[in-house]
């Protein structure tokens, strides 16, 4: 098990000033994260979740404590060094979609793997595929502006998964979502969570999530208040 | 390739937006080229129209010549170097004198200069060989600004007086044998040509010369005692003076041009680095380093003028094109400021011109792309993904 872990935090303490004053948004966060988990950070806003996303993320670097991901330790990374680290294992999926407004499905799906210098077969192919995963293979061509809220947010998912990446980072995902497509985009997911063992980490304090999570992290005021498998999860997915 | 593949998608995802900016840029760099071109053809043609009647390639000067002192004109003559009438006799330079003199049209008294030439000569493009005519009367040459001010016309007799060698006024009736059109006011305004024979007569002043022009690509001048050489570079200069006057002005215009075109880059560079920031921001958490945002960013600004280049192309280069064979027409009076250019001024756009102005406004439009995008290197991806900008 030891050898699975891909990401583990020691003490992690996150301040942001503000002004004269000064915000604590992690206090001492020791948590590990196996391969192929699919985890929730919970909590209300300014609990810290956000915040541990961007660190474990190497979005961001710790003020104190520890890091490390892959293997690397984030408070050491240089931004170059950073960059390939997400470059290359790590996806990310925000709240708002954050799809290149001026490129089509194919082409924002595309993107990471162009940064990956790939030939254009294997992009082709990969790219193919993960709109397949996500069902979006016949909106290829379509802009962002001319997708629903529910699908740029599977584009989002393809454009994270399509390099398939070690860790899945998704930052309140449904939040901009109706019932129906949260249940849609957390069905694809953890269906790719199986299919690819990818470790999927969230935060988010929607409910509609909670009940898909394998793992919630319960985050207060910076510290993690409850650490729980949920049985719950593993029940519906048998079932 | 990314890197470019990266911008030139954003730079055609981004629409109308882009392609105000190409127009505008283009519209800039058509005006560079087009007014550079149209001071290019104003020094060649106005070189050419003074090389070929006037100067050639080069002047010995007597050497107390001045044309800017006529009172030198008294002194000014010499007997030609046994050289000098070698080159004569085998056509590769010719003699002028010129003696001051007075005509009398209508009553009126007017100070002109008498120009003695070779009615042979094939050195400059003044039409001397009319004077070759053989009248009792003393045939002359006029340009059509002396004759219009003298109101003078072709057969018109006038009375001229003059100064001979040794101090003695003498004066004759010459006549007009024809008045000729020419753009090059240095042998038009306030002068008289005759046959160099008659005036070498008239002035006693046989085999004797003011000047003696040679052709062009004359090569090594020699020196001869009494006489200096005057290269064709120092009888152009002030044509060269006029025209780097001219030019100033055209860089100033050209300098406007390219600071207005290159406000619209800056803006819209501006403009993308606050908009942009959550894309920014997406960009860096995708893995992309900053130093490629900022080389994405530069790129796109400077892609605004290749496709402006292009763009220019499509509609400049006919333009241009047509212009440089059909000429531009230019106001007739234009000559009298200075300007010997002839009725029709053709531009000239080289492919110098093309390449340099290209190359120019490519390196503006990077360096003005990339100041902007500076601000990327101190973004935090956190902020970015945020919409903050520090």
């Amino acid at each position: 098990m030891e050898n699975s872990c891909l990401i583990k935090t020691v003490d992690l303490v996150k301040i942001y000033p503000m002004g004269e004053q000064s915000i604590k948004a992690l206090n001492k966060v020791t948590l590990t994260f196996q391969k192929g988990e699919f985890a929730g950070l919970v909590g209300p806003s300014g609990s810290g979740k956000t915040t541990l996303l961007n660190i474990i993320g190497s979005l961001d670097a710790p003020t104190e404590g520890s890091a490390e991901v892959l293997g690397e330790k984030v408070e050491n990374l240089s931004h170059k060094r950073a960059a390939e680290l997400r470059n290359r294992h790590i996806g990310f999926i925000f709240q708002t979609f954050n799809l290149l407004p001026v490129y089509t499905v194919y082409e924002n799906v595309e993107f990471p793997l162009l940064l990956l210098g790939l030939s254009a077969a294997s992009r082709k192919k990969a790219v193919m595929d993960a709109l397949e995963w996500v069902y979006l293979a016949d909106r290829a061509k379509s802009k962002p502006s001319q997708l629903s809220g529910g699908e740029c947010q599977r584009v989002a998912i393809a454009r994270a998964i399509v390099k398939k990446p070690e860790i899945l980072l998704a930052d309140e995902p449904t939040a901009n979502l109706d019932a129906e497509n949260s249940h849609h985009i957390l069905q694809t997911m953890e269906q790719l969570n199986e299919k690819l063992s990818t470790t999927f980490i969230f935060s988010t304090h929607d409910e509609k999530v909670i009940q898909y999570l394998h793992r919630k992290i319960t985050l207060l005021d910076g510290r993690v208040a409850k650490d729980e498998i949920m049985k719950n999860a593993f029940l519906r997915r048998d079932a | 390739m990314v890197i470019p593949k990266l911008a030139w998608r954003n730079l055609l995802g981004a629409g109308l937006k882009t392609w105000l900016n190409v127009v505008v840029l283009s519209f800039a760099f058509v005006a560079i080229i087009w007014t550079q071109g149209i001071y290019k053809g104003l020094d060649y043609q106005a070189s050419r129209a003074i090389i070929d009647a006037e100067c050639a390639g080069g002047q010995y000067w007597m050497e107390k010549y001045d044309p800017f002192d006529p009172f030198t004109l008294q002194e000014a003559h010499a007997r030609l170097t046994g050289k000098m009438e070698f080159w004569i006799k085998s056509r590769r330079a010719t003699p002028i004198l010129i003696v001051q003199g007075t005509i009398y049209p209508s009553g009126r008294i007017q100070s002109v200069l008498l120009k003695g030439i070779d009615p042979e000569q094939k050195i400059l493009t003044i039409p001397s060989s009319i004077l070759k005519q053989s009248s009792p009367e003393l045939p002359a040459l006029i340009g059509s600004r002396m004759a219009q001010s003298a109101g003078l016309k072709k057969g018109n007799m006038v009375t001229v007086r003059w100064r001979d060698a040794h101090g003695t006024f003498d004066a004759r009736d010459i006549q007009i044998v024809q008045v000729m059109s020419t753009s090059v006011q240095a042998i038009d305004v306030g002068q008289v040509w005759i046959p160099i024979q008659e005036l070498q007569k008239m002035a006693g002043m046989e085999k004797e010369a003011t000047i003696v022009v040679v052709e062009k690509n004359f090569g090594h001048a020699e020196s001869f005692p009494a006489w200096t050489f005057k290269s064709q570079d120092f009888l152009l200069q002030d044509l060269k003076n006029f025209v780097q006057a001219k030019t100033i002005g055209s860089t100033i215009l050209y300098v406007i041009l390219l600071i207005l075109a290159m406000l619209a880059i800056f803006n819209t560079q501006v403009l993308s680095i606050f908009r942009r920031r959550k894309e920014m921001g997406t960009l860096m958490a995708m893995g992309m380093p900053r130093v490629k945002v900022i080389q994405l960013f530069t790129l796109e600004g400077a892609m605004h003028a290749v496709l402006a280049a292009m763009v220019g192309a499509i509609y400049g280069a006919p333009l241009l094109i047509y212009f440089g064979t059909k000429g531009l027409g230019f106001p007739g009076t234009a000559d009298q400021f200075g300007l010997a250019i002839g009725e029709k001024l053709f531009p000239i756009y080289s492919t110098g011109l093309v390449i340099g102005t290209t190359i120019l406004v490519l390196v503006v439009t990077t360096i003005v792309s990339f100041l902007p995008t500076r601000q990327i290197a101190k973004l935090k991806p956190t902020d970015a993904l945020r919409g903050k900008l520090r």
